[in-house]
């Protein structure tokens, strides 16, 4: 499977969740397939989804679950390090590992060779890392948000691209409606 | 007057409640009486950039962030300040080691501190600097006017400010 069919299958369980998705084609995916005011697209600054998910973790008590890509956490690496040390139970960082850089013409990462992006989580303190296949994604999701435990998620899958429109939203509107549903 | 106390009281009387530093010599004092603050929840981040997302998630979970980070560090956040923190207009008030200033003891850090204005001018980032230890006096005006704005705003605080060096 590749992204774009990954999250068509965990559609239905993301609607109700608040969502901070990666920067690209990731969000371009995720807005084309299910829009939602509990969406934050990232429409710039390649790296910070885990970041901008932790903040908001730990500041209000709903499941936040970032969409991240193998790429993006190689580029911010020190985020793993500062999850592993202060992530609150409600915060979930689920890593679509298909070991490319898709937004910018699948050139590989060091994810498809030697490195392991769960091996790193381990090591930077991240007690909860569970590794799945791309079919699985859905059942090991759901398993998360219902044990309320603070995890990384590993999704490993193919790498590849649906075709979708640019997001045109103005960022201040996806960013007050997502205010808005956070606060609701 | 102790600038530090005087800081963190005035982020607490902000609503500031928190707060991501990158740590610097000049910054210490502050970032330990932040820590040593109950109403505070202080994280510290490895890279500046990666706490200026924390501070973006922060602000949008409901609560008011600062970050705390030394003046170099503009030369690894413009993108994010761009992309991030103006284009989704968010409130980010930076309180900034103004390292490579009067009374530095390090050749490089003027490498940077030529940059900083600049830098920020560039980015139409509103700035204040802090020279004299009665110039904190402004922090607390600075903290509204950043809140009312929404934006992210500069407060350059050099060596002087914090008293030099000691003995260097």
């Amino acid at each position: 499977m590749i992204r774009s069919e990954i999250l068509k299958d965990i559609a239905p369980i993301l609607r109700d969740q608040l969502v901070v998705c990666n920067i690209g084609i990731p969000s371009q995916e995720l807005h084309a397939i299910d829009d939602q005011p509990t969406n934050f697209y990232m429409l710039g600054t390649m790296g910070l989804a885990s970041s901008i998910g932790l903040g908001l973790a730990l500041t209000q008590p709903k499941t936040v679950i970032v969409i991240d890509g193998d790429g993006s956490v190689l580029t911010n690496l020190g985020t793993l390090p500062t999850i592993g040390n202060n992530a609150p139970d409600n915060y979930i960082l689920m890593i679509i590992d298909n070991g490319s850089y898709g937004s910018t013409g699948d050139q590989p990462t060091y994810t498809g060779m030697k490195t392991d992006l769960a091996g790193m989580a381990k090591a930077a303190g991240c007690d909860n890392v569970v590794e799945v296949q791309d079919v699985d994604t859905g059942a090991a999701l759901q398993k998360v948000i219902d044990e309320g435990v603070a995890t990384v998620m590993v999704v490993k899958c193919d790498s590849g691209n649906a075709k979708m429109p640019v997001i045109t939203m103005d960022p201040v509107v996806i960013r007050d409606r997502f205010m808005k549903a956070v606060a609701g | 007057m102790n600038i530090d106390k005087k800081i963190a009281n005035d982020l607490v009387a902000n609503d500031v409640r928190f707060v991501t530093t990158v740590p610097c010599k000049q910054l210490a004092g502050v970032i330990d009486e932040v820590d040593q603050r109950d109403n505070i929840f202080h994280i510290p981040s490895n890279k500046e950039d990666e706490g200026m997302g924390l501070c973006a998630g922060a602000w949008m979970g409901g609560t008011r962030p600062a970050i705390i980070m030394q003046n170099t560090a503009i030369g690894v956040t413009i993108n994010t300040l761009a992309t991030l923190i103006q284009y989704y207009r968010m409130p980010l008030p930076m309180i900034i080691s103004y390292r490579g200033e009067l009374r530095e003891p390090v050749a490089c850090q003027v490498e940077m501190a030529v940059h900083t204005k600049a830098l920020l001018a560039q980015l139409n980032i509103p700035t204040y600097h802090f020279h004299w230890q009665k110039d904190v006096e402004e922090f607390d005006n600075i903290l509204k006017y950043t809140f009312m704005a929404n934006k992210p705003v500069a407060i350059l605080t050099d060596a002087n400010f914090w008293g030099g060096y000691g003995d260097q």
